[in-house]
């Protein structure tokens, strides 16, 4: 008897949930986004005075206030939800690619070098199909390098391919320095190389570009055997081997998919928005993607949402941070609150928590 | 010739300072098989956290004294920057979250942290201008008493703050604890299988923690001497840099041993500044060969990964998370 007091129940228990309902989980993931939102906005109300009810207001009126901006928050959000379609595939196999900033880079990178070298010597539909290409090309040389040697000596691909964003970096910087060897060592604005406009709107042809990069990746995933293959990988590297997946392959041929999706990115960004590049051009999407992608589990459709939340949440606090003058790092935390709530409310998706009484209960039931 | 050889590795060894305690940091995080990539914004915390601490001490005291211009900012350091690991700790450890998911959003975060309260720290007291701690700094700066006797010697060897003879002590210590000590052990245990430590009887959940913060704690340092001993006490946005990735790299570099990151971080230290110590450097030049510390490492991991010698490997379990009822 006095044994079993001495090994009491702990309060609270955790066990795996086997399944979860849909609409439960979403519930979950509302409510973790919804107190997000409200320390978020608490925290901006303790920096700022803006009383919390008012910083959505603000914060809709900075990402939607005006057409411009609107175009603005759409056009970052078809940027971010590029990389994160990039990083997908390689992430859905547990292929840790860290690496999305530099591979985008690079691909950017090799847009710029072939509007500096070629400029006006061929129409320009010519030159951005070129510039497709070596882009394209870029990303995909920048993530089959960790992908080779992960495939072959099983490297760790976290570490490597966040190396790779740093050599990138300075290869950008390098290439400036070439270019500007004296004064600002700031490129300016090229004139070649501009993505056609659509119905007078700059943006609307990159945002195009990528809502159909995001139904074919989606139906990449879902319906193709390269897509089955893909997942068996990511699940257990030896039910792969045992039902005949040649899983080197997997991996090289997924991290070219990536790597070219990312180089496309590049292009984009290039093309459709900066017609310049500095080493910072990508700005921390390529992280912000991996975090984009795996809390919308790998569903193209989920990410384009997940996508303008993160835009709507650094657009807007940044604006509200102007208004204060104060920094517009602000927004940086505030992204930083709530995906804090979106990452720890997967556990409560995945996992059940007994309280003690509520054992006790369960079992008296019996 | 001599005098600049001896200021370049004087160079180095500040360079290599920040590198050095955010390495540390990170090997006793990731013995505990946790991969922490949130190192860089703690980092960022841990600087901004000794600035704020160090700046509201200097606001209230009429004068202040030595031992309370080192003694907060420190304190306010350690306590930022474990925080700052703790939020980690929980999301990975108790809440099982996906470590690179949220070693990067807490990196966003830190970062985020850090540029606005730096940008904004004195407006938020109602004051302008840039962020300035001269007294503090140059209590963060005080030599040796006797480095300059000893000529080039102590110029080159003793002319830095306490703090960077303390990054050095912490490597020393955390090594022999990690070898040497039973709790260095099961530390090493719990990163190479969790579920053989805890079988054991080894506390799997404490032990994870505890590693976490500490090295969180130890990595925040870093950002501490940045910004008191090396930018004598003013803050620039996004002037701690990349470091905070490099120190991550060194962990590579050092085999995940402290004793070694000693000198990885001193190399990383003078590839970072080697560029600028080299005259007639064209600028382009200078941007291929700050690429080297980030290329050493890439070469560094291929390396081992082909080699397989098993003490040269990541601890086994790195980057997965322990649920006892997983078998």
């Amino acid at each position: 008897m006095t044994d079993n007091k001495k090994i009491r129940e702990p309060l609270l228990r955790i066990t795996k949930r086997p399944s979860i309902v849909w609409w439960k989980a979403w519930i979950i993931l509302a409510v973790a986004i919804l107190a997000g939102f409200l320390l978020g906005s608490l925290v901006i109300y303790a920096l700022t005075d803006c009383a919390p009810v008012k910083v959505f207001k603000s914060l809709f009126d900075g990402t939607f206030g005006t057409e411009r901006r609107t175009w603005f928050t759409l056009q970052q959000t078809a940027m971010l939800l590029c990389v994160s379609l990039a990083v997908t595939p390689a992430f859905k196999m547990r292929f840790w690619n860290i690496g999305a900033e530099g591979q985008v880079l690079v691909g950017a990178l090799a847009a710029v070098t072939c509007i500096v070298y070629i400029e006006d010597m061929i129409p320009n539909w010519l030159l951005l199909i070129i510039m497709v290409g070596s882009s394209v090309i870029a990303g995909m040389i920048w993530a089959l390098i960790p992908a080779f040697f992960k495939a072959k000596w099983n490297t760790n691909e976290t570490l490597f391919t966040l190396m790779m964003n740093y050599i990138a970096m300075q290869l950008v910087s390098f290439m400036i320095m070439v270019w500007v060897p004296n004064g600002s060592s700031v490129l300016p604005t090229q004139e070649f190389g501009w993505l056609p406009a659509i119905l007078d709107k700059k943006y609307l042809f990159s945002i195009l570009v990528v809502v159909v990069l995001s139904v074919l990746m989606y139906i990449y995933l879902k319906t193709t055997k390269h897509g089955y293959e893909i997942a068996v990988v990511g699940e257990s590297e030896n039910t792969a081997k045992y039902i005949g997946i040649n899983v080197k392959k997997v991996i090289l041929r997924t991290l070219a998919i990536s790597g070219a999706l990312c180089g496309i990115a590049g292009f984009l960004i290039v093309a459709g928005a900066e017609h310049t590049i500095t080493k910072d051009t990508v700005g921390g999407n390529g992280f912000t993607a991996i975090i984009v992608s795996w809390m919308s589990k790998f569903n193209p459709l989920i990410m384009a949402f997940s996508s303008l939340l993160i835009v709507f949440l650094q657009e807007g606090s940044s604006r509200i941070a102007e208004t204060y003058s104060l920094s517009d790092s602000i927004s940086d935390i505030v992204t930083g609150i709530v995906l804090f709530f979106i990452i720890g409310c997967e556990f409560f998706i995945n996992y059940k928590v007994n309280v003690r009484h509520s054992v006790k209960a369960a079992k008296e039931d019996k | 010739m001599i005098n600049t050889i001896a200021s370049f590795i004087s160079a180095a060894i500040i360079q290599s300072i920040p590198l050095l305690y955010g390495a540390t940091g990170e090997i006793i995080t990731e013995k505990s098989g946790n991969l922490n990539l949130g190192i860089p914004g703690i980092m960022y915390v841990g600087g901004i956290s000794g600035i704020i601490g160090g700046y509201i001490y200097e606001r209230m005291a009429v004068e202040p004294s030595a031992f309370l211009c080192i003694i907060i900012p420190l304190l306010s350091t350690l306590i930022g920057s474990g925080l700052m690991a703790l939020i980690y700790s929980f999301l990975t450890i108790t809440l099982r979250a996906n470590q690179n998911v949220t070693g990067l959003a807490l990196t966003t975060f830190g970062i985020g942290i850090g540029n606005f309260f730096g940008g904004s720290l004195l407006k938020l007291f109602g004051e302008s201008g840039s962020i300035s701690l001269l007294t503090t700094g140059n209590y963060y700066k005080t030599k040796l008493p006797f480095a300059d006797d000893l000529g080039l010697f102590g110029e080159t060897f003793l002319s830095f703050g306490f703090l960077a003879y303390l990054a050095i002590a912490v490597a020393i210590v955390s090594s022999i604890i990690l070898n040497r000590t039973r709790t260095g052990l099961n530390l090493r245990a719990v990163g190479e299988n969790p579920a053989t430590a805890d079988a054991a009887g080894i506390n799997v959940t404490k032990y994870k923690y505890l590693a976490t913060v500490i090295g969180g704690a130890i990595s925040g340092l870093g950002g501490l001497y940045f910004v008191m001993d090396y930018t004598a006490g003013a803050w620039t946005n996004n002037g701690f840099g990349d470091r905070g990735w490099l120190a991550v790299a060194i962990v590579i570099f050092a085999l995940w041993k402290p004793s070694s990151a000693i000198f990885s971080s001193f190399l990383f230290g003078g590839l970072y500044i080697i560029c600028v110590k080299i005259p007639g450097l064209s600028g382009a030049a200078k941007e291929l060969i700050k690429m080297l510390p980030y290329l050493v490492t890439i070469i560094v991991l291929v390396f081992t990964s082909a080699r397989k010698k098993r003490e040269h490997q990541p601890p086994a379990h790195l980057g997965m998370s322990y649920f006892r009822e997983d078998r």
